[in-house]
């Protein structure tokens, strides 16, 4: 379902010269298949994520979702298979502020080529227990309803893969596990691969399959930098 | 979702700036439309008197201007009389002057001699008109009935029409010498009706009164004319009233005689006993003449030392181009100043927001929205802006009009409904700021389109 070949990414640092993030030779998920990702902060997980999700470029290599060689296409039709195949969980702030917790599930649908169906979305909010805060605001919800709301919108397409970065690190423990179990629950039902980032052993420990990041990535000059989170 | 209802979301969720700009929007478009429709307003008054039915005004030398203001729109002070003697030069015909000598009557060198200027006017026609008389706050207009039967007005020379009663007559068995017809707003704003007595009084309101009342025989048909806003009274008339009849005067130094200025013996109101020539005066003259004659006329007059011709058309496009248009061009640059501002303040507005929304930008593209589709929900939310201050603007610039009229009404004469205010330059005009709003929102657009996602989450 997802298959990366020695994908390459590297930034330009202040000082000018380019620094390698990622060289990834290899790295697979298949369908359903519930993956969690760790490793040192900033070892580069969040660029990983973002050039899955086709908001970023690579340098080289080759990225294929559900068939489709993303590299080759423009950002636009990079657009467009986001909006269809994926769903997108980030730590904080997910939510627009304008819309209700229904009508941000919606503008999840807006963009893709389904219908947008209004009966789905409240069943969706329904499944992460939020049947009766359909209509708040994010500002009226608390963090954890807001990311409750975020996996629902993320759910939203009936996509491949859901990308979840760090999705429970503003959220304390007794809660962490109770939406974790929940994004499990749900995409094990709709059939949706995970592709987690956490710092969390008790996360962790929840998934079969746990991917450390050094492992996958050739690129360690960077990693000197990195400090405890 | 649509990105419409998505922009109108955006907007909605930031009321107070969103509400902001627009009402600027608005601000500047209803000062624009409510330029334009006082200078259309000015315009058409202005053109109204183009066709005044007469080629020239004689007058006393001064000026120009003032005799015109005074004698088409019945608007700015009196001006200084010409006599009455001269004014018989110019009436039409061979014998015209010896006619109006016998029906007069006085003290006359030469009475069978034919008018200097009779042959200049002879298919046209010369109408006196004495000013310097209030009715309320309206003019009182001394003239002869041929005002109302030979003047025409408007596009189509439309003739005077009443709505009540009749012309008033040189001499009727019932009236005398004291017959009125009055326009339209007099009418409605004095509430007479034909039968009542009219006082005329010197100056303008507060004036004394004088004794002898004028009987309302006619009112006039609304014109849209100054002429609503006159009280026309027999001239006959008017010259008993105190005060009106001019002195003798020395034939060689032109100094009063004193004691000279009296009426003449009458025994009663239906006396026929007039105010004879030489105790006469006229404020102007309305002269049409024969095509060409009127230039020629117009330099002859120019001439001589009792008086001078002007011809109103030429003096009210002379003003119009040299002080009206000049001021409303002026007006209106300053107005679509005020547009463009506001237009930079829809930019401003949005643009500054636009970088407390960047996250919002970049949680939308991670939704699978396009950059496309972030440029054009910025682009929707500017045009709401836009159009509804526009509208708003439009609106509220057109009811300004009609509520105006109370006081446009009275001065002017002219009014104002909904519509008539549209002039054509606001066809092109309301729709171009609306679109330099519009193009506001281009910027900010841009600079969401351009947004970095990665960097914003
Ligand atoms: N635009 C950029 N320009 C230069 N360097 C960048 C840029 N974006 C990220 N980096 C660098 O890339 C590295 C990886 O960043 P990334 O956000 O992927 O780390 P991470 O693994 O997600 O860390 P964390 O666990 O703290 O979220 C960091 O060292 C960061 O400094
Ligand atoms: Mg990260």
């Amino acid at each position: 379902m997802l298959e990366i070949k020695d994908l390459k990414k590297s930034f330009r640092e202040p000082s000018g010269s380019l620094i390698s993030i990622l060289d990834v030779p290899t790295f697979s998920m298949k369908a359903g298949e519930q993956v969690v990702l760790r490793g040192e902060s900033g070892c580069g997980k969040t660029t990983l994520l973002h050039t899955i999700s086709g908001l970023l470029d690579c340098d080289a290599g080759s990225i294929k979702l559900d068939g489709i060689e993303l590299t080759k296409y423009s950002e636009a039709a990079r657009d467009r298979i986001r909006a269809d195949k994926l769903g997108y969980v980030f730590q904080t702030f997910n939510l627009l502020p304008a819309f209700t917790a229904l009508e941000n599930v919606k503008l999840g649908m807006t963009f893709a080529r389904k219908a947008i169906r209004s009966e789905r979305a409240a069943e969706l909010l329904k499944s992460v227990g939020l049947a009766d805060r359909m209509h708040y605001l994010p500002s009226q919800l608390s963090v954890g309803q807001q990311q409750r709301v975020a996996v629902a919108r993320a759910l939203a397409n009936q996509p491949r893969l859901l990308l979840a970065d760090e999705p429970t690190a503003n959220v304390d423990p007794a809660n962490q596990s109770k939406i974790i179990e929940l994004i499990q629950e749900v995409c094990t039902q709709e059939s949706v691969a995970i592709l987690l980032v956490t710092h969390s052993d008790e996360v962790a420990s929840r998934f079969s399959r746990i991917d450390r990041f050094e492992d996958l990535n050739r690129a360690t000059e960077h990693t000197q930098t990195s400090v405890d989170e | 979702m649509s990105l419409f209802r998505i922009a109108l979301r955006n907007l909605w969720f930031r009321k107070l700036p969103s509400f902001l700009t627009m009402l600027s929007m608005a601000l500047g478009v209803a000062l624009v439309v409510l330029v334009l429709t006082i200078s259309g307003m000015i315009e058409r008054t202005f053109k109204q008197s183009d066709n005044v039915g007469y080629n020239l005004i004689i007058g006393s030398k001064g000026s120009s201007i003032q005799l015109t203001f005074n004698t088409v729109m019945f608007l700015s002070e009196p001006v200084e009389n010409i006599p009455y003697w001269y004014y018989m030069e110019f009436i039409p015909g061979a014998d015209g002057r010896a006619k109006e000598y016998q029906r007069v009557g006085g003290k006359l060198g030469e009475p069978d001699r034919k008018g200097k200027y009779a042959s200049l006017t002879s298919d046209g026609f010369a109408i006196p008109m004495c000013m310097g008389d209030y009715v309320g706050p309206f003019r009182c207009i001394g003239t002869t009935p041929q005002y109302f039967e030979l003047l025409r007005y408007g596009e189509k020379d439309s003739a005077y029409e009443f709505s009540e009663g009749r012309n008033f007559v040189d001499y009727s068995d019932e009236n005398g010498y004291y017959e009125a017809v009055i326009g339209s707003q007099v009418a409605s704003v004095m509430k007479l009706k034909v039968g009542d007595q009219i006082y005329a009084s010197h100056g303008k309101e507060g004036g004394e009164e004088h004794d002898d009342g004028f009987r309302i025989v006619g009112i006039l048909k609304p014109t849209g004319t100054p002429n609503d806003r006159g009280a026309f009274v027999n001239m006959e008339g008017f010259y008993l009233l105190q005060g009106h009849i001019a002195p003798d005067r020395d034939p060689i130094t032109g100094i009063e005689v004193k004691g000279s200025a009296v009426a003449p013996e009458r025994d009663s109101k239906l006396s026929r006993v007039r105010l004879p020539i030489e105790k006469r005066e006229v404020t102007a003259v309305l002269v049409k003449g024969s095509g060409m004659s009127a230039i020629g006329l117009e330099d002859q007059v120019k001439k001589s030392s009792f008086a001078t011709a002007v011809s109103p058309v030429r003096e009210i496009t002379g003003l119009l181009e040299q002080f009206v248009t000049p001021v409303t061009l002026g007006l209106f640059i300053l107005t679509s100043l005020v547009c463009v501002v506001s237009a930079i303040g829809i930019m401003v507005s949005i643009y500054n927001s636009m970088s407390e929304r960047k996250r919002d930008i970049a949680v939308m593209r991670a939704l699978g929205a396009s950059r496309d589709h972030v440029l054009q929900i910025i682009l929707i939310e500017s045009t709401m802006i836009a159009v509804g201050g526009g509208l708003v603007g439009w609106l509220c610039g057109h009811l300004a009009g009609p509520m105006s009229n109370i006081w446009t009404e009275k001065t002017t004469g002219t009014t104002i409904g909904f519509f008539t205010s549209a002039s054509s330059q606001e066809l092109w005009l309301v729709p171009g700021m609306v679109l330099i709003g519009i193009l506001a929102g281009v910027v900010p657009a841009i600079s969401a389109y351009r947004t970095s996602v990665v960097k914003s989450l």
